[in-house]
C-alpha cells in the first residue's frame, strides 16, 4: 500500500520538476505561493494540518491528563465533562492520549521524511550531476531498497532492536530514501546539461555552487510535495507497526489507540474513531497540500478537460460573433446537393476546390473563460494536383490549422469560427464548435491523409512497420491482409527502400528517421488519398535525406495527381515544391498567391522579413531555376 | 529472451543472497541476550551459556551466516527458537493462506484498476472525478484502517461477514470465500483507488502520443486505437504499478491477517517479532523477498513481451 502511493508522488514530483526547470526559482515560488493561497482545497489543507501540528505543540499544555495516567474506577467511560472523549479501557482519557499520539506520530513522520532527504537527496546529487559508477552502484541500491515490503523490514528491524519509535523511522527513512534520490536524480539530469547551468560551468563557479544555486533551486519543490506524501506513507506504516502491539508500550500512539480501540470494539467502537479521525485527517491533509502543490506547479492555466456540449456553451458567444462576420448565409439549406449526406451545402461556385478554409478560428477556452486564439480569420483553398505551401514561425498556428483539417486537434480546442470545406461537403459547418468527427472519420486516411514532423514518434514502437502500413489498407480499402502485404511492400520500395521485404518486418526502433519518414509518406499515400497534409515532413531529418524526401513527395504528387499542403518554415521547401504559398503570422494569414510572385514581390512585410532572413547571401532567383530544374534546395 | 531471462533471474539471485545476508547481520548483531531472553530471568548463568552454545551463538557470524546459507539450501531454514517447530514447515502451512489472499487481491485490483482507470482516462468527465477523488481518499486511509473499519461496520455491526475468517477450506468451498471476501475487500481497496489513478496517467499519456495522431489519421477506428495500440504501450506502466502493490501488499497483509485472525503468515511474523524468534523472522524475511523476486521477473518477462526492444535485442 505505501510504495503505490511513493511511486506516484515520484512521477507527479518529476513532472512537476521538469515544468519548473524553464523558470527561475523564485518566480517560481511566488506564483506557486499565490495559487496554493487561491485554491480552496490547498487552503484546507494547510489549515488542517496547521491546526493538528498546533494541537500536537501544545499537547502538554492542552491535555487534561498524562498520557499513562489510569483511572481504573472510570473504564470505557462516556464523554463527560472531565473526559471529554471518554476514557479507555484502562480508565485513560481518549482526549489526552490522542494529543499525545499527535505529537509523537508527527514528529516521528518528520524524522523519517528526514532521514530519507540526508539520505535520498545528497545521493540523488551526486548521481544526476557525476554519474559514473556512483550511479550505477546506487541505482543497484535503489533497486533492491525499493523491493522490500516496508512493513517486513520494520519487523525485522524491531526483531533485531526493539521496540522503538525511533529506530524503526530511521530504518523507514532509509528504506523510503530512494523516492527523492530518483525525484532528485531525474530532475538533476534534465538540468543538468541546460545552457545556463554550462554557462554557470563555464564562467568558473565551483560544482558545489551549481549545485547549490541552480540545481537545488530545480528540486525544492518536488521535494516538499514528495515529503508531503512521505509523512502520509510513515504516519500509516507507523501506525500499522504499533496497531501489531510491536511499538512502545509506555507511549500513546494513534496505532495503539486503534489497536485498543478494535479490542473493545464490541463494548465500545467510538474508541475506533478517534484515532482513525486523526490519521485520515493528518494523512489526507498531507495528500491534499501535496496534490495542491503540484497543480500549482503545473501550469496554471490549464483547464479541466471539457467535451461536447459542456464546451459547447462555453465557446459560444466567441462562435455567435464569429457567425456575424459573413459566413451567415450559407447555413442556408438552399441548393442543397441530394447525394451528399451533409448538414448544410457548400457555397454554390466552390465545390470543385479539394478543400477550402474559410474565415477559419481555432481557440483555446483559458481558465477564466476567455478564449485564446491560435487561429484567426484564415481562409485558403487547394485544388486537385495543386500543392500549397503554408509558411510561418513556430506558433503562427500554421499545425493548427492543418489539424483542424484533419479533425485532429486536440481535444481541448474549439473551432470558433469558419467553416472547412473538403470536395464540396462540409467537415466543419459554418457555426459548428467542433469538427464533424462523424464525417471526418470517413475522410481521414481514405481521402486525407496525413505525414507528421517527427518520424521515430509517428509510428507506435510496440509494432512492426508492415502491420502499420497493411492494417490501414486493410479497414480502409478493405481488401485482405495479404492484398495489402502485397500493395505495402511495392510502397516500400517506391519512396526508396533498398529492401522493403527488410524493411516490412522490421520495428521501427530498428530503422534510421529518414527510413521511417519514408515509411510514413508510404503510409500517408497507401490508401491513394485526394488530399496529403503534410507537417514539416523533412524539418527533423538531416539535410541530404531533406531533399531526397522533397523529391519523393514532389513524384508521388504529379503521378497520383494528388493535392498536398505542405506546412512548413523553410522558404527554400516552398520555392522547391509549392505551387501557390499562404504565409501565417500570429495565427493569421498575411498573404497568400502563387509561389513565383509572393517570392519576387512580398508584399507584406512579414513575407519580406521572412524571406530575408531565409535566403540571406542567397541569390533569390536561383531557387525559381532550380524548381525547374528539379534541383533539391533545401 | 532466454538470455535476458537468464540474466534477470542472476539478478534475483544476487538480490536474494545480499538481503539475506544483510538481514542476518542485522539481526545477530545485536543479539546478546537471546539466550536470557528465551530461558527467562531465573537462568543461571551456566544455563544461558549452554543454551548460547545449543544455539550456535557462541560462533563467530560470518561461520554461522554460512552454515546458515548451506542448510537454507537444502531446505532446512532453522527452527523456532520457542516452539521448536522447523520454520520451514511453519511456512508451507501458512504461505497458502496469505498467497491465496495476495492473489486474488492482486487479480482483482489488476480487473478493476484496469477498467475504472481505462474508462476514466477514455470517458473523462464524472469518471474521472471520481477516480481522482477515490485516489485521495484512498491515499488518505491506510488499509489497516479500513480493515478496522469494514469488520467493524459490516461484520460487527451489521452482522454481513463473519467477523474472524479461520475457516479452513475444507469446510466447503462457498463458506471459505464468503469468509475470506472481507479480508480480501479490505487488501484491495488501496489498490484499487491508487492503481486505477496510475492506471488512468498511463493511458492519457500514451493517447497523447505522436503514433495515436498518426493512427487517428490513417483511419484507424478508436476502438482499435484504444484496445490495440494504446493498452499495449500503456500495460508496461501498468505492470510496475501492480507489482509495487502487491511489494507493499507483502505488508499490508500481515496486518490484516492480524485483525481478521487469519493463520497466514502475518501472526507468525508478528509474534516471532514481539518474541524475537531471529530463525523465524529470518524466514519470513526469505520467503518476502523470493515472492518479490518471482513477481519482478514476471514482470521484467511480460514487459519484454510487450516491447519489442527488450525482446529483439
Amino acid at each position: 500500500m505505501s510504495d503505490s502511493v511513493e511511486t506516484a508522488a515520484v512521477a507527479a514530483a518529476t513532472s512537476a520538476a521538469t515544468s519548473a526547470a524553464g523558470q527561475s526559482g523564485t518566480v517560481v515560488r511566488s506564483t506557486v505561493l499565490r495559487r496554493l493561497f487561491r485554491n480552496p482545497l490547498s487552503l484546507v489543507a494547510m489549515t488542517l494540518l496547521l491546526a493538528i501540528s498546533l494541537l500536537a505543540v501544545l499537547a502538554p499544555v492542552l491535555a487534561p491528563f498524562d498520557q499513562n495516567y489510569a483511572n481504573i474506577a472510570k473504564t470505557l467511560a462516556a464523554p463527560d465533562s472531565v473526559n471529554i472523549l471518554g476514557t479507555d479501557s484502562a480508565g485513560r482519557d481518549v482526549w489526552s492520549r490522542l494529543l499525545f499520539g499527535a505529537q509523537l506520530t508527527l514528529l516521528s513522520a518528520l524524522l523519517c521524511a528526514g532521514v530519507a532527504i540526508g539520505i535520498g537527496l545528497p545521493a540523488g546529487l551526486i548521481a544526476g550531476y557525476y554519474a559514473g559508477k556512483f550511479e550505477a552502484v546506487s541505482n543497484w541500491v535503489v533497486s533492491i531498497l525499493m523491493s522490500l515490503p516496508g512493513l517486513i523490514v520494520l519487523l525485522t528491524i524491531r526483531a533485531a532492536f526493539g521496540p522503538s519509535v525511533w529506530i524503526s523511522m530511521i530504518a523507514f527513512g532509509i528504506l523510503i530514501s530512494p523516492s527523492y534520490f530518483r525525484l532528485t536524480r531525474t530532475a538533476v539530469q534534465s538540468v543538468r546539461n541546460e545552457l545556463y547551468v554550462d554557462a554557470a560551468r563555464v564562467s568558473g563557479l565551483s560544482d558545489l555552487s551549481i549545485i547549490a544555486r541552480h540545481i537545488f533551486s530545480v528540486v525544492r519543490a518536488p521535494i516538499i510535495i514528495q515529503t508531503a506524501a512521505i509523512a502520509g506513507v510513515a504516519i500509516a506504516i507507523q501506525s500499522g507497526l504499533e496497531f501489531l502491539g510491536l511499538g512502545d508500550p509506555t507511549k500513546s500512539t494513534w496505532g495503539v489507540m486503534l489497536s485498543e480501540g478494535f479490542k473493545n470494539v464490541y463494548l465500545n467502537p467510538t474508541l475506533l474513531f478517534w484515532p482513525a479521525l486523526a490519521m485520515a485527517l493528518t494523512i489526507g491533509g498531507l495528500v491534499l497540500l501535496g496534490n495542491a502543490i503540484r497543480d500549482a506547479l503545473e501550469d496554471g492555466e490549464k483547464i479541466k478537460h471539457r467535451r461536447g456540449k459542456g464546451a459547447a456553451k462555453a465557446t459560444a458567444p466567441a462562435a455567435g460573433a464569429a457567425r456575424g462576420t459573413g459566413q451567415q448565409t450559407t447555413a442556408a439549406p438552399a441548393a442543397a446537393r441530394p447525394s451528399r449526406k451533409s448538414v448544410a451545402a457548400v457555397v454554390p461556385g466552390t465545390e470543385h476546390h479539394l478543400i477550402k478554409v474559410t474565415n477559419l478560428g481555432v481557440g483555446y477556452p483559458q481558465a477564466d473563460g476567455s478564449i485564446k486564439k491560435a487561429v484567426d480569420d484564415v481562409s485558403f483553398h487547394v485544388d486537385r494536383g495543386e500543392i500549397l505551401g503554408i509558411v510561418g514561425e513556430s506558433g503562427s498556428g500554421k499545425s493548427q490549422t492543418a489539424f483542424s483539417i484533419l479533425g485532429l486537434l486536440p481535444d481541448n480546442a474549439r473551432i470558433v469560427a469558419g467553416s472547412i470545406q473538403f470536395d464540396g461537403c462540409y467537415t466543419v459547418a459554418p457555426g459548428e464548435d467542433s469538427v464533424n468527427q462523424e464525417r471526418l472519420s470517413k475522410l481521414r486516411g481514405k481521402r486525407i491523409s496525413y505525414i507528421p514532423q517527427e518520424p521515430m514518434s509517428n509510428l507506435d514502437p510496440a509494432f512492426t512497420i508492415g502491420y502499420q502500413l497493411v492494417t490501414p489498407m486493410v479497414r480502409v480499402l478493405g481488401i485482405t491482409k495479404a492484398e495489402a502485404r502485397k500493395r505495402a511492400l511495392k510502397l516500400l520500395a517506391d519512396v526508396g527502400m533498398v529492401n522493403p521485404e527488410r524493411t516490412f518486418a522490421a520495428y521501427p526502433h530498428e530503422v534510421s528517421g529518414g527510413m521511417a519518414q519514408r515509411v510514413l509518406i508510404a503510409g500517408a499515400i497507401s490508401c491513394e488519398p485526394d488530399l496529403v497534409i503534410a507537417d514539416e515532413p523533412t524539418t527533423a531529418l538531416d539535410v541530404t535525406v531533406q531533399a531526397d524526401v522533397l523529391d519523393l513527395l514532389r513524384e508521388l504528387q504529379q503521378r497520383l495527381n494528388i493535392g498536398v499542403i505542405l506546412v512548413t518554415h523553410n522558404f527554400g521547401v516552398v520555392a522547391d515544391l509549392c505551387d501557390r504559398v499562404a504565409v501565417m503570422q500570429d495565427g493569421r494569414l498575411v498573404e497568400e498567391g502563387p509561389v513565383r510572385e509572393i517570392l519576387r514581390n512580398p508584399r507584406e512585410p512579414y513575407t519580406q522579413t521572412l524571406l530575408a532572413s531565409m535566403l540571406e547571401g542567397k541569390e533569390p532567383m536561383s531557387m525559381l531555376v532550380s524548381t525547374l530544374q528539379k534541383e533539391p534546395v533545401a | 529472451m532466454i538470455r535476458f531471462i537468464a540474466k534477470r533471474l542472476g539478478s534475483g539471485l544476487v538480490v536474494l543472497f545480499v538481503v539475506s545476508a544483510f538481514t542476518f547481520f542485522l539481526l545477530y548483531i545485536s543479539s546478546g541476550s537471546i539466550a536470557r531472553n528465551i530461558l527467562g530471568d531465573q537462568a543461571t548463568a551456566e544455563q544461558v551459556a549452554l543454551k548460547e552454545h545449543e544455539l550456535g551463538l557462541d560462533q563467530p557470524l560470518l561461520v554461522r551466516y554460512f552454515a546458515w546459507v548451506v542448510d537454507a539450501l537444502s531446505g532446512n531454514l532453522g527452527a523456532s527458537w520457542f516452539t521448536s517447530e522447523p520454520v520451514a514447515n511453519s511456512l508451507a502451512t501458512r504461505i497458502p493462506v496469505t498467497m491465496t489472499m495476495v492473489f486474488a487481491a492482486m487479480i482483482l485490483i489488476a480487473i478493476c484498476a484496469a477498467l475504472i482507470g481505462v474508462l476514466a482516462a477514455v470517458k473523462r468527465g464524472w469518471v474521472d472525478r471520481v477516480v481522482q477523488v477515490g485516489a485521495i481518499i484512498g491515499d488518505s486511509i491506510p488499509g489497516f484502517v479500513i480493515g478496522v473499519i469494514l469488520v467493524t461496520i459490516l461484520a460487527i455491526q451489521l452482522g454481513l461477514f463473519p467477523a474472524t475468517s479461520t475457516i479452513s477450506p475444507d469446510s466447503g468451498a462457498g463458506a471459505w470465500v464468503y469468509s475470506m471476501a472481507l479480508p480480501v475487500i479490505a487488501l484491495l481497496i488501496n489498490g484499487v483507488t491508487g492503481g486505477a489513478q496510475q492506471i488512468r496517467s498511463a493511458v492519457i499519456k500514451q493517447l497523447e502520443r505522436d503514433y495515436v495522431r498518426t493512427l487517428r489519421s490513417r483511419g484507424i477506428g478508436e476502438r482499435e486505437i484504444l484496445f490495440k495500440h494504446v493498452l499495449r504501450s500503456a500495460a508496461p506502466a501498468g505492470l510496475t504499478v501492480l507489482s509495487l502493490q502487491l511489494i507493499g501488499m507483502l505488508g499490508g497483509v500481515v496486518i490484516i491477517e492480524q485483525i481478521f485472525a487469519l493463520p497466514g503468515m502475518g501472526p507468525l511474523a508478528v509474534a516471532a517479532t514481539g518474541q524475537s524468534d531471529l530463525p523465524v523472522v529470518m524466514g519470513v524475511v526469505m520467503y518476502t523477498v523470493v515472492v518479490v523476486i518471482v513477481v519482478n521477473l514476471l514482470v521484467d518477462i511480460l514487459n519484454g513481451w510487450l516491447n519489442p526492444k527488450v525482446r529483439v535485442s
